[in-house]
């Protein structure tokens, strides 16, 4: 037998699996299962989105467009950031069109790491963040949040994590997996850390229209914060549109430069018709997500009430679709909590470490399902904390997994 | 009449699906039982909230398929009273299931339920032509609901496509 190791890269190699997918597996299998794990809309694209790429198939747009998408879109983006954030981007040499949020987070760490240098990462965090600066040279630092303070990360926990090799921090508001929301008054203490050390930000803003409680405030509008800001956005989220893979990154003229090359060299250019799709939503999507931001608030509401009802402790999310309850009075571990439910009651949560460390004693539960999904899967999350009232540490299906 | 948006929220949770329990609206609009069921009674109360019926595909039941058809009808309106007095006497048939005065070619559409479409054949020729002031009428079968009130009666998309676990 070939060992393949000595053909692959050590890096990639050694890249841990994401704890996602892990779970995926197993779940997959199994039927009658509710899921809490799934960590995207429940509704399917507003139709007129999909309309609009239909016709763009069907006129003929198959070819390449520029590298940074069509300008059409770029305009499109532009308007949008404007309107919605009060951040002007110029559509000619400030933005890109990438494949998801996921290509433009690549992207943005290849174009600003040096081999060694360091990205704050804060966790609980999205499973991708690590693994994107380790492949792009760099080294993930964690900085750890915690429930009491709502998972909101402090200028002070930044500042102590800063190293000489410290190049930029990755920003996460509202978080996966936590819904942690970073208010006008939490980033402007965080700015005053990044410009005082020379830092850059990379703000994953891809949750900002499902903000639920206060005005959604980008890092990028504070003060000297526009000049060291690099924005990523996409459809994913906020227009139910993750399969279609397309999202975008505004920055500063020199820095898109250099994005601008990677993208090129790796992607060309996102799928023509689906940037037509994506001018729709831009132009007339903004009432279905405001109805679908609505919907998801009821949910929120409803969950976190039903949660801490139960007896797990669950603080209330500023965004986003997930609510991060505690597990600890169960005694499980993360793990053991999420492999008993789905055995036992068949509802499939994600384990909290799957996110980092801070995240143990965790679970996540997306509330991206119906009503009557999640009023089923919380009396049978009930049910289960009875079943452990007994014995709370068996464990008796954990061989299996 | 100006709702909060407590009250609107409420609603649309009731619009989209009202058999669920004042506890459940409670939790989802961060409100106490006793003030999200005193909200309801009001906007019962303002007939506001008119009805809550339920959305059944009849086709599907044995014995119960029943034939629907809407009916475009013109009327000479009534001096001082206009179109009311003709649409009360309309809508006072039980056969008649909505009736709504529009603009254009035409003046009230008139919906009609019967078993057959003799029937409503009949109720159309004996008792709607018949009524006064009605100057003519154009019946329209209906062959087949896709969507109604907002509800798609059968969609494609009703399915969950998503994978169960995802990040
Ligand atoms: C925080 C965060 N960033 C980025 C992404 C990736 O989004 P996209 O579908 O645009 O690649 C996700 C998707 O789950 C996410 O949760």
């Amino acid at each position: 037998m070939i060992d393949y190791n000595q053909f692959l890269a050590t890096q990639a190699v050694e890249l841990k699996p994401s704890g996602i997918r892990r779970f995926f597996d197993v779940a997959s299998k199994m039927e009658n299962v509710i899921s809490l794990g799934v960590g995207e809309p429940d509704f399917v694209t507003p139709w007129a989105i999909r309309d609009m790429a239909i016709a763009s198939i069907e006129d003929g747009f198959t070819s390449y467009t520029a590298n940074p998408g069509l300008l059409e879109l770029r305009e499109e983006i532009a308007n949008y950031m404007e309107r919605s954030y009060h951040l002007s981007y110029q559509p000619e040499n400030q933005i890109i069109v990438t494949i998801g949020a996921s290509q433009a987070l690549d992207t943005a760490f290849r174009a600003l790491l040096n081999p060694g240098e360091e990205v704050l990462i804060i966790e609980p965090a999205f499973v991708s963040y690590a693994a994107l600066v380790t492949m792009a040279g760099g080294k993930p630092i964690p900085v750890s949040t915690w429930a009491e303070n709502g998972f909101k990360v402090t200028a002070e926990q930044i500042e102590k994590a800063i190293t000489p090799r410290t190049k930029a921090i990755l920003l996460c508001s509202p978080n996966n997996p936590t819904g942690a929301f970073l208010n006008k008054h939490d980033l402007s203490a965080i700015a005053e850390v990044v410009k005082k050390h020379n830092l850059i930000v990379v703000s994953d803003e891809i949750y900002a229209e499902l903000t639920y409680d206060e005005e959604y405030y980008s890092i990028a509008t504070l003060p000297g914060m526009y000049e060291r800001t690099i924005v990523i956005n996409g459809f994913s989220k906020a227009f139910a549109m993750t399969g279609w893979r397309l999202g975008y990154v505004c920055a500063p003229q020199p820095i898109i430069e250099v994005m601008l090359k990677i993208h090129q060299y790796t992607t060309m250019c996102a799928p023509h018709m689906l940037q037509h799709g994506a001018i729709e939503a831009l132009r007339n999507g903004a009432d279905q997500v405001e109805e679908m931001r609505k919907s998801y608030r009821r949910r929120r509401n409803y969950i976190v009430e039903a949660l801490n009802q139960i007896g797990l402790n669950c603080h209330l999310p500023g965004g986003a679709f997930y609510v991060f309850p505690s597990i600890q009075n169960t005694g499980l571990t993360s793990e053991q909590f999420a492999e008993q439910l789905l055995m036992k009651e068949r509802v499939a949560v994600v384990p909290g470490n799957a996110f980092g460390e801070s995240g143990e004693g965790y679970i996540r539960c997306s509330y991206a399902t119906s009503l009557q999904q999640l009023q089923e899967a919380i009396r049978r999350i009930e049910k289960f904390l009875q079943s452990l009232g007994a014995n709370p540490k068996v464990c008796e299906h954990q061989a299996s997994l | 009449m100006k709702l909060t948006n407590e009250e609107l929220e409420i609603l649309a949770i009731l619009e989209e699906n009202h058999r669920q329990s004042v506890k459940s609206i409670a939790m989802q609009v961060q409100l106490s039982e006793d003030k999200v069921a005193e909200l309801i009674k009001k906007l019962e109360d303002e007939n506001i909230i008119v009805s809550y019926p339920a959305l059944i595909d009849w086709s599907k039941v044995d014995g119960k398929e029943n034939v629907v058809a809407m009916i475009d009808v013109k009327v000479t309106p009534k001096r001082g009273v206009g179109f009311d007095e003709v649409a009360e006497k309309i809508y006072r048939f039980p056969e008649v299931t909505s009736l709504y005065l529009m603009s254009g070619a035409y003046d009230l559409s008139v919906t009609v339920e019967g078993k057959t479409m003799k029937e409503i054949a009949m109720f159309v020729s004996d008792k709607l032509s018949t009524v006064e002031n009605v100057i003519s009428t154009t019946t329209h079968f209906m062959l087949k609901k896709y969507k109604h009130d907002g509800v798609i009666i059968e969609g494609k998309e009703d399915q969950d496509r998503r994978m169960v676990v995802a990040p």
